[in-house]
């Protein structure tokens, strides 16, 4: 019975992997420091992967679902995020007399959308819309890989692809045609910290980002995840001692 | 349920609850000395683990419902809420959502059992039948479930299957828009399915009361598949049976908290995690894992059905995948009156025993095949199944009835528990 099942899981995973087709290529496998059951966001590449994120994403990118306030999360302080979020202006209102107006924004308003609606955003990109980056990495299967794969995939197109203006070809891409142009090149945003400034360090950077953008709770469920199974572990191994003791002198 | 031969409790306090209302003679009568078989194995224990995610549903879902919002324009945006802003709302949703998957693993789990041991039969044949209405209720409640989130899956899922419901002849098209309350899914879709993803769990209780009072009449089926003689062949409930599903319930609860934890997305789809988006398909819309078998089954009728050689078509493909998917269904619900042979337990019926465990690896391969886009060999293999599927019911139960050879069986359980068997 139990080699049994074995075989049927065997057989069953098989299938389901070597038939696992696609046309564009497996994105490649980064060891990201936030895999794994222990793994933590690294605070200096997501504070520099929001930097790559404001200089340059966020010329065509939303971020809907971020509050400037949860910028803390990446190390900053709180009078730090107020400056952050005092860098954009913001329309708020009506006031008393049924006017909106503009003011700075506060650490409590969402990061501002870089286009004031969908069709202005399309408008604006020949009629592909940017997709949000809140969710990004969680939208696509294997995201973070995938991420990173787009930003660093960006290639010269072969010579039987067609491509038509506006679109780029990029290896990780489904159908290998992507409308973004290749948003990152070596050295346009300058790290005060002395890390490379290269595509695959910003690519690395700004992925951890957007994987902590979708996951903030990641550190705080994984480490949580830690103590509820050894808690389980050991609650059941005591249980089974018990359950053993209990049958002892029973036959069955 | 009567009183008439309580025993009084020494505890004057539950004295006088049990003198008026004998809830603890209850108890202890159907879970405290409980005749239950000795000789259980550990897929005894999945009754007892669906039973604890079912209320774990029950109370993370209640808690979602208060932070969700049953809005088209909303909907999405609120679930994301739970997800960062409110006070461990990451946790109660992941919970929910993987524990909908784990409900289906302990309820297949805990299906496959009651077939491969033959506990569908006399005199368990209605206890069976209520267990297959809680599955079906199941399907229904998890379906509406995974369209509140608004994401691009909920929509296309809630799109295709509503659908199905077109290929019902002449009024197929009026009840879809009558499911929908409009001409496509949209908000009023949206504000129905969570009522009835509200109500459903509490049915699903209720059935489940139903479905342990009726095993609490014919007692417990057991691996031998053996009537109990005496009370040598049995134990009480308590405490041999409420120890193993302790540790029964909190090892299962191991893998949950490893999937809640550390792949909470694994089972899912990341095409969920885009908004609903009608003007957008998405390039392959699959349910989940739960469903494909059955949505294999449903693709696998890819021909009309009419007399051959004409352009008479009596059941068009559409309607005969979906005859065929319900009728799967329907033969779980038949499956008690379909198998008459007299023993039980796939231990002792050679050939019904290579039949069910082909049929669980038949179960696996629909599920592939459900997962993949319905061209090529994945077709030819989905039919295969249904074939399999629908054979197994219908061909080789019914030819088992006359036919299957049985090995001897052990005189009682206690006998064959001290024989080592």
């Amino acid at each position: 019975m139990r080699f049994f099942i074995l075989i049927v899981l065997v057989v069953f995973l098989g299938m389901n992997y070597a038939f696992a087709a696609g046309d564009a290529e497996k994105p490649p496998q980064m060891d990201w420091s936030f895999s794994g059951p222990f793994g933590t966001y690294d605070r200096g590449a997501l504070q520099r992967g929001f930097q790559v994120y404001k200089q340059v994403c966020s010329a065509c990118h939303g971020m809907d679902l971020k509050s400037y306030r949860n910028l803390t999360d990446l190390g900053f302080s709180e009078d730090e995020v107020k400056a952050i979020a005092a860098e954009y202006t913001v329309i708020d209102g009506p006031n008393d007399e049924g006017e909106m107006f503009e003011r700075p924004a506060r650490p409590s308003d969402r990061f501002k959308n870089p286009y004031p609606n969908e069709e202005a955003a399309k408008y604006a990109n020949n009629g592909a819309l940017p997709p949000d980056m809140s969710l990004i990495t969680k939208a696509r299967k294997d995201g973070a890989n995938y991420t990173y794969g787009i930003l660093v995939g960006y290639e010269e197109a072969p010579a039987e692809k067609e491509l038509m203006a506006g679109q780029y070809y990029n290896k990780y891409m489904a159908g290998n045609v992507i409308a973004m142009a290749p948003p990152l090149s070596d050295g346009i945003i300058g790290y005060e910290d002395g890390t490379d400034e290269t595509v695959e360090q910003y690519a690395k950077d700004v992925t951890q980002f957007l994987v902590w953008a979708a996951e903030p709770e990641l550190e705080e469920r994984k480490q949580m995840g830690i103590k509820v199974i050894l808690f389980l572990l050991v609650f059941s191994g005591i249980m089974y001692a018990v359950k053993k003791k209990i049958w002892a002198d029973v036959k069955h | 349920m009567g009183s008439a031969d309580r025993k009084p409790f020494d505890n004057p306090a539950i004295e006088w609850v049990d003198s008026r209302l004998p809830i603890f003679t209850m108890i202890n009568k159907e879970y405290g000395v409980f005749p239950t078989p000795r000789n259980f194995n550990y897929f005894w224990n999945f009754g007892a683990i669906a039973m604890v995610i079912l209320v774990l549903m029950l109370l993370t879902g209640i808690t979602l419902a208060m932070n969700y919002v049953p809005h088209a324009d909303y909907a999405f945006n609120s679930v994301e809420r739970i997800m960062r802003d409110v006070n461990f709302g990451w946790l109660i949703r992941y919970m929910h959502m993987n524990g909908a998957h784990f409900f289906f693993v302990a309820v297949y789990i805990h299906i496959f059992r009651g077939m491969y041991y033959g506990s569908y039969k006399s005199p368990r044949e209605l206890l069976w039948i209520l267990g297959v209405v809680i599955l079906l209720l199941m399907m229904a409640t998890a379906f509406m479930g995974y369209v509140l989130p608004w994401g691009q899956m909920s929509f296309w899922g809630a799109t295709v299957i509503t659908n199905l419901f077109s290929a019902i002849p002449l009024v197929g098209d009026s009840i879809v828009t009558w499911l929908w309350g409009g001409f496509s899914v949209d908000n009023p879709t949206l504000n129905r399915f969570f009522a009835l993803h509200f109500l459903l769990p509490f049915v699903i209780f209720a059935v489940v009361v139903l479905h342990v009072w009726a095993l609490h009449v014919t007692g417990s089926n057991n691996p031998l598949g053996i009537d109990t003689k005496g009370p040598q062949d049995t134990l009480p409930f308590h405490p041999y049976y409420t120890m193993k599903d302790t540790f029964g319930i909190l090892a299962f609860l191991i893998v949950y908290a490893a999937f809640v934890f550390f792949m909470p997305n694994a089972l899912g789809h990341a095409d969920n995690y885009i908004p609903a988006d009608p003007l957008v398909t998405p390039a392959h819309i699959v349910p989940e894992w739960y469903f494909l078998p059955f949505y294999a089954i449903l693709r696998a009728i890819t021909f009309d059905i009419g007399i051959p050689f004409t352009d008479i078509v009596f059941i068009e493909a559409k309607l005969g995948g979906v005859i065929a998917m319900f009728g799967s269904i329907a033969l779980l619900f038949a499956l008690p009156f379909l198998d008459k042979h007299p023993v039980r337990s796939a231990r002792f019926r050679p050939w019904f025993r290579i039949a069910m465990l082909l049929m669980v690896v038949n179960f696996f391969l629909l599920m592939v095949c459900g997962a993949k886009p319905a061209e090529g060999v994945w077709v030819i293999l989905s039919q295969i199944g249904t074939l399999y599927y629908y054979a197994f019911f219908l061909v080789l139960i019914p030819f088992f009835n006359k036919k299957e050879p049985v090995k001897e069986l052990p005189p009682s359980i206690h006998e064959a528990v001290l024989k080592g068997a």
